[in-house]
């Protein structure tokens, strides 16, 4: 039994990010496991829209009571938007990761990047490893 | 999870509770629980926690030499304490730097509990015994004991329920070294690094598992939660406690960290240390401790530089979220000539954030 809400459709990478395709549009969030790990969110730097951000690449700063983590751009691309919702509540990332708890959204530069995430069968095995680790 | 590390008496209780392990200073202790840090703080706030202590080092002090041994080693004056009752004090290095912060316990005349930080329990040791002169005798007692801290609003009405007497008569700093809880004997004081009414138990190793259970059957209807070490230091960080390697160290006197209270200049014996900080005292401190709060929505943690203007004026030794006040606090060494010069800023990563000097502490409770 999954402890973990993992979604259909949405990619994931294993520093526990999510990427879900929109209209050539990228929506990039944090992972229900990602927010349990961290705990309350506090405090989240979000990156500029006009930004380029390289998959992989540390593109937002989130920040929970204890610990500050560097959330990486699970795609290549051009930020078109920022969840400015959460500057005054970044705790829609513990209650919503997959919904109003988003980060970012960006201009795909390469659809083909998609194929380096996983999906959630894949994703759900891997959390499973990281938990008896 | 983190495998290497000594388990307290409690590590089974830890784990069934859902307790997130961590190894801290060498000891496997919980980081939080399954309810959050946040919750775990106000717990502690509004109606009671308890917290694994046993990681806490405790020194026995013997003979007939001890209180002019401990005139000599600690900086604050011992010779007014009396049987029951409790003093904190800095013990110093001959520099004015700080081996560590600790509780001195009088059971009576001759014998005395010292309890000190996890981390710098064998540097104490051998400090301490380094400087033994007399009839003094040291034991490291550290394993013997389980010590949690009951620690909340709630917490009296619960250890009277326990108690095979009211313990209302244990004052804030003093202690009763022979409490039955249940059956259980233990040494209970009324202490604790949170800013809250509390106490910290002792008692056998043998017997914590029982004392734990105990603790929670009768905390149960006062809501009594499990609460770690996370908690724990939000919870000293809004009380404005020092945390001995933030806002104490080898390099950090206790006259900047504004323990002047605890230190006893005119008291009759010379103590190790007191040159170093009169002549701090005489010639001016550069950096003093001060209490922040931030103006803009950012974290402010350790080690992250203040600025006034362009001018850097300090670091940050401890900050966080303080759930109780919905603010961003910390606690920050500044020079005190600069501090009211301009807008104070804190620079977190690439970007300055607004702040200001308020008072410390930041939470105190209503008496």
């Amino acid at each position: 039994m999954m402890k973990y809400k993992v979604l259909e459709s949405y990619y994931y990478t294993e520093k526990h990010e999510w990427a879900k395709s929109d209209n050539g549009e990228a929506v990039v969030g944090l992972t229900d496991y990602a927010q349990d790990k961290l705990g309350e969110i506090v405090f989240v730097e979000l990156p500029e829209v006009g930004d380029d951000v390289a998959a992989g690449k540390s593109a937002a700063v989130v920040e929970s009571v204890k610990a500050v983590s560097d959330l990486y751009s699970p795609l290549s691309g051009t930020v078109t938007e920022v969840n400015e919702e959460l500057l005054d509540q970044p705790e829609l990332i513990n209650k919503e990761p997959y919904g109003a708890g988003w980060i970012f959204k960006l201009e795909v530069k390469d659809e083909g990047e998609f194929k380096n995430l996983m999906e959630k069968a894949a994703y759900e095995e891997f959390i499973i490893k990281e938990e008896e680790e | 999870m983190s495998s290497n590390g000594k388990k307290t008496p409690f590590y089974e209780k830890h784990q069934s509770a859902g307790g997130k392990m961590v190894n801290y200073n060498g000891w496997l202790l919980p980081v939080q629980y399954g309810a959050g840090l946040v919750e775990e703080v106000r717990a502690a706030r509004n109606k009671a926690v308890i917290f694994d202590v046993s990681h806490m080092g405790e020194i026995t002090v013997t003979g007939s030499d001890s209180e002019q041994y401990l005139q000599r080693v600690l900086t604050n004056d011992i010779s007014n304490l009396a049987d029951s009752a409790i003093s904190y004090s800095p013990v110093c290095y001959p520099e004015g730097g700080v081996v560590d912060d600790i509780l001195v316990y009088r059971i009576e005349r001759d014998s005395y509990l010292l309890v000190v930080n996890a981390a710098n329990t064998e540097k104490d040791f051998t400090w301490l015994s380094d400087n033994v002169f007399g009839d003094v005798e040291l034991n490291n007692v550290t394993d013997r004991y389980a010590q949690l801290a009951l620690q909340g609003p709630s917490s009296l009405v619960i250890m009277n329920r326990l108690s095979s007497e009211p313990l209302d008569h244990i004052k804030y700093y003093h202690f009763n070294p022979k409490v039955s809880l249940d059956g259980v004997n233990c040494l209970v004081s009324r202490t604790g690094y949170t800013g809250e009414d509390g106490f910290e138990i002792y008692c056998h190793s043998a017997d914590g598992e029982k004392l734990w259970d105990l603790l929670w059957e009768n905390g149960r209807e006062f809501e009594l939660a499990a609460a770690g070490l996370g908690a724990r230091d939000v919870l000293r960080l809004e009380a404005a406690m020092p945390l001995y390697g933030h806002e104490l160290s080898r390099e950090i006197s206790p006259l900047q960290a504004r323990l002047d209270r605890f230190i006893a200049f005119n008291k009759n014996e010379s103590f190790i240390g007191k040159e170093a900080l009169l002549k701090q005292k005489r010639s001016g401190i550069t950096h003093m401790l001060y209490g922040l709060e931030m103006l803009e929505r950012a974290v402010p943690r350790e080690g992250y530089p203040v600025l006034s203007g362009d001018d850097e004026i300090g670091w940050v030794s401890s900050g966080s979220y303080s759930p109780t006040l919905d603010h961003f606090i910390a606690l920050a060494f500044l020079d005190p000539l600069k501090v009211e010069s301009g807008v104070l800023r804190v620079k977190v990563r690439n970007r300055v954030y607004r702040t200001r000097v308020t008072k410390i502490p930041f939470y105190w409770r209503e008496k």
